[in-house]
């Protein structure tokens, strides 16, 4: 498969599952504001720290207004991973690639994009806000579950599960971390029903809480971590991400599991390991925040990795070498 | 909706004959839709153009915002030819397109027809599309141009003429193929018994003709196409065909030079491409031989073509043979390599590097249609009676400070197909783009694109310029 094609593959699953994840976010914290007895405001603010860019929301918008951190998350196009900015780019991506996915994946894709794109031009959008999200998110279910039924599961597919799962685990942490990192600090919170309805909504965001209880019935911290990060069944655990993921790399290299060929079969399969000589308790106790935060850095690493192994254009030696920059 | 108030006013009509009756292969068309329950037929056109807009079936628009896509207006009432008309466009398009491929052969190599003083050596290599990097090259077959795509048009009196011949990447056959489909999803029952003949054939054809293309000895050769990238304006059509014939679709980075072959960058390392349909000109084709400048070529890709180790569709230098001021020529040529009359007619052309003839075009400017040389796509071009006195004035200019660079022709009336404008028919001018492909034999697709000027009165039928397109109705003789 030309690395520039797989490339895009994976990118353009990984935007579609950031979009869905954005999505996510906002959902968790509409819920949050429902039920909470803070203040609008402060409830805002940790959803741009979280997910990115701080800085830019700054200077554009300065208030972390519900309104404001909406809209730059969901449409602002100069914030690259808004959800409009994410389908802009999976849709091209989706483009570059048309003859390689089925025609049932790039209407979807389009689809979606037409969604978002309507949406963002449409003032009311941001009044029924919860039916949006949950638009997207059924688009992208619908795209993932279009790529599961009607592309060969080859090469090409292993790269859209890789790229699907290796955004969706970086975002299940960020997810977690949301409510760990910026809501536990409220430690008057902490036992009271409050923090029930916080971690049942952190559960949802993931839809996750119904799997949750069939599994531990009781909502407790220690449980929603081990839930979250090591389950390797749930879909949208850390764990299970990763164990998949891994698996499409040992299927798009054909090397048994277990041995490795190639710098990114590496830097998974290490990050998979420590996760298993690890748990929930560990975590804890060393601080979840600061797990999630090295958790992130590894993944980025990952991802660097697959790019050198897969992506990158070297240049070659001889007279005619040439090189290209990668997007 | 029917067509008791259809007039054709004076011009050729597709459907119609002069006295408003429908014409032979139309008359079961006009009979099916005039029977249509009120609004069936309105709400069948919307429905094909969301169908349009969903699957993102567009075209890029230069120079407006970039990369601003569009879909390209589709209209269901479908232009039919019938099949003694065709017959004659079928002979007429092989007799020419035989003929301009003997002609690219002999000016790269023993320029009989220049020492024959058929055609004036200036005119060949003053041509900004004569491509001296090619001159002694003898393509596998002795075939340059394996993909085609005249354009015909159709005056007053009903007969064919060549517009243009389209000899380097003619692109539109994607919207041929998407046309029929999207007429079919939206209105099977038009097809029953009208003897129309398929087109769905034509991503098969088009592989075969790649393939034959190849270097010789290849037995399985490996295919690609070579667009420049999702801002170029045909790019659905580059992606569409490759994913019809099931080949990768590949841009220049994807490719390189190395170890005397062309081989494409993959996941697992360099693996050898043996034939490129291209779909980027000769100019953008390798840096090192071409444009400097090019990012969309493969450096050192023309080397490997000389050497025989990779084969190209269409082969570079074709540009030669549809430059403007050549195509004045071609009944000459034709003459001249088959000892044959032409089967079908040129418009009636005035080369503006003959004194006399600038001196008519010149004062004639209001009345002529003025073509630039080497433009398509109806960029650098004046429709006279369409212009202002000061869009005349530049070109008048342009010609005379450059008279090689263009031509000019009399209007056509080009021919009409009722439309749909809002909830009544229209008749609206069209052109017609058949394509051809020179492989083992020269394979005319019954069909083509059938392109049509949506604005009131307007000539021009280009996509860029607020042109639309229908669905090409070949009939078969009816036993």
């Amino acid at each position: 498969m030309l690395s520039r094609v797989a490339d895009s593959i994976y990118w353009m699953c990984r935007y579609i599952e950031r979009a869905e994840n954005v999505a996510r976010f906002m959902d968790v914290n509409l819920q949050l504001v429902l039920d909470s007895i803070m203040l609008q405001h402060e409830q805002w603010k940790p959803l741009v720290k979280v997910t990115g860019d701080v800085d830019l929301f700054n200077r554009k918008y300065g208030d972390a207004s519900q309104e404001n951190v909406i809209q730059f998350l969901t449409f602002d196009s100069d914030y690259p991973n808004s959800i409009l900015s994410c389908l802009i780019s999976a849709r091209e991506n989706a483009r570059s690639i048309r003859e390689i996915i089925s025609s049932e994946m790039w209407e979807q894709v389009n689809k979606f994009y037409l969604l978002v794109k309507d949406a963002a031009q449409d003032s009311s959008a941001l009044d029924r806000s919860h039916d949006f999200f949950d638009e997207v998110k059924r688009s992208s279910h619908l795209f993932t579950g279009l790529t599961m039924d009607t592309m060969s599961h080859g090469e090409g597919w292993h790269f859209s599960r890789l790229g699907r799962l290796i955004e969706r685990a970086d975002k299940t942490s960020r997810i977690l971390d949301v409510k760990y990192f910026l809501l536990l600090p409220q430690v008057e919170y902490v036992g009271t029903p409050y923090d029930n309805i916080q971690w049942s909504a952190v559960l949802k965001s993931a839809s996750g809480l119904e799997m949750y209880r069939k599994r531990f019935h009781q909502i407790t911290p220690r449980q929603v971590v081990d839930f979250l990060i090591f389950d390797r069944e749930f879909p949208r655990a850390i764990g299970y991400c990763l164990q998949k993921a891994e698996d499409s790399l040992h299927a798009i290299s054909g090397t048994a599991s277990g041995t490795y060929s190639n710098l990114a079969e590496r830097k998974l399969g290490r990050l998979n390991v420590d996760l298993n000589f690890t748990d929930a308790q560990a975590v804890i106790v060393s601080g979840v925040h600061e797990f999630l935060d090295h958790f992130q850095m590894k993944m980025n690493e990952v991802g660097d990795a697959i790019f050198e192994t897969f992506f990158a254009m070297r240049p070659l030696p001889g007279p005619y070498s040439y090189s290209y920059s990668a997007q | 909706m029917n067509f008791s108030s259809y007039d054709t006013e004076g011009f050729h009509d597709e459907l119609f004959d002069e006295n408003g009756k429908p014409r032979p292969g139309a008359a079961q068309l006009i009979e099916r839709i005039e029977s249509l329950p009120e609004g069936d037929l309105l709400r069948r056109q919307k429905a094909a153009e969301s169908a349009l807009y969903r699957m993102g079936i567009t075209f890029t628009v230069y120079g407006s915002d970039q990369g601003t896509e569009r879909i390209w207006p589709y209209d269901i009432i479908p232009r039919i030819v019938e099949s003694h008309d065709w017959k004659v466009i079928e002979r007429g398009l092989r007799q020419r397109i035989y003929a301009l491929n003997v002609f690219i052969q002999d000016v790269y190599n023993d320029r009989h027809i220049i020492r024959d003083k058929v055609i004036p050596e200036d005119i060949i290599f003053s041509g900004v599309s004569y491509r001296p990097q090619c001159q002694g090259l003898t393509p596998p077959g002795g075939i340059w141009c394996h993909v085609t795509g005249t354009d015909l048009v159709r005056d007053r009196d009903g007969s064919f003429y060549v517009l243009e011949d389209n000899l380097r990447c003619p692109s539109g056959v994607s919207y041929v193929l998407e046309n029929r489909q999207m007429l079919k999803r939206n209105f099977p029952s038009l097809f029953e018994t009208s003897h129309v003949r398929p087109v769905e054939d034509y991503p098969n054809r088009l592989l075969a003709t790649i393939q034959n293309a190849a270097p010789v000895g290849r037995n399985t050769p490996r295919s690609v196409v070579l667009t420049p990238g999702i801002y170029n304006s045909a790019y659905f059509e580059h992606s569409f065909l490759a994913r019809q014939m099931g080949v990768e679709l590949v841009e220049g980075r994807d490719l390189v030079v190395n170890d005397g072959y062309v081989q494409m960058r993959t996941t697992k390392g360099f693996e050898r491409v043996d034939v490129i349909y291209r779909r980027i000109d000769d100019d953008f084709l390798d840096p090192m031989v071409f444009r400097p400048d090019s990012f969309l070529g493969i450096p050192g890709i023309m080397e490997v073509y000389r050497a025989g180790r990779v084969g190209l569709v269409n082969a570079p230098g074709t540009g030669i043979a549809d430059d403007k001021v050549v195509y004045a020529y071609v009944p000459k040529i034709i003459k001249y390599y088959m000892g044959e009359d032409p089967i079908l007619q040129n418009v009636p052309t005035y080369v503006c590097w003959e004194d006399k003839e600038r001196e008519y075009v010149l004062e004639n400017l209001e009345s002529l249609v003025v073509k630039s040389a080497n433009e398509s796509g109806g960029y650098g071009m004046l429709v006279g009676t369409q212009s202002t006195a000061e869009q005349r004035n530049e070109f008048a200019a342009a010609i005379t400070a450059n008279p090689r660079n263009y031509i000019a022709q009399p209007t056509v009336a080009l021919s009409r197909v009722p439309t749909i404008v809002d909830d009544h028919f229209e008749g609206r001018h069209v052109d017609l783009r058949p394509y051809v492909l020179y492989g083992e034999s020269i394979y005319v697709l019954p069909g083509g694109l059938t392109r049509v000027a949506l604005r009131k009165g307007s000539l021009v039928v280009n996509s860029s310029q607020g042109g639309g397109s229908k669905d090409t109705w070949v009939l078969n003789a009816v036993p």
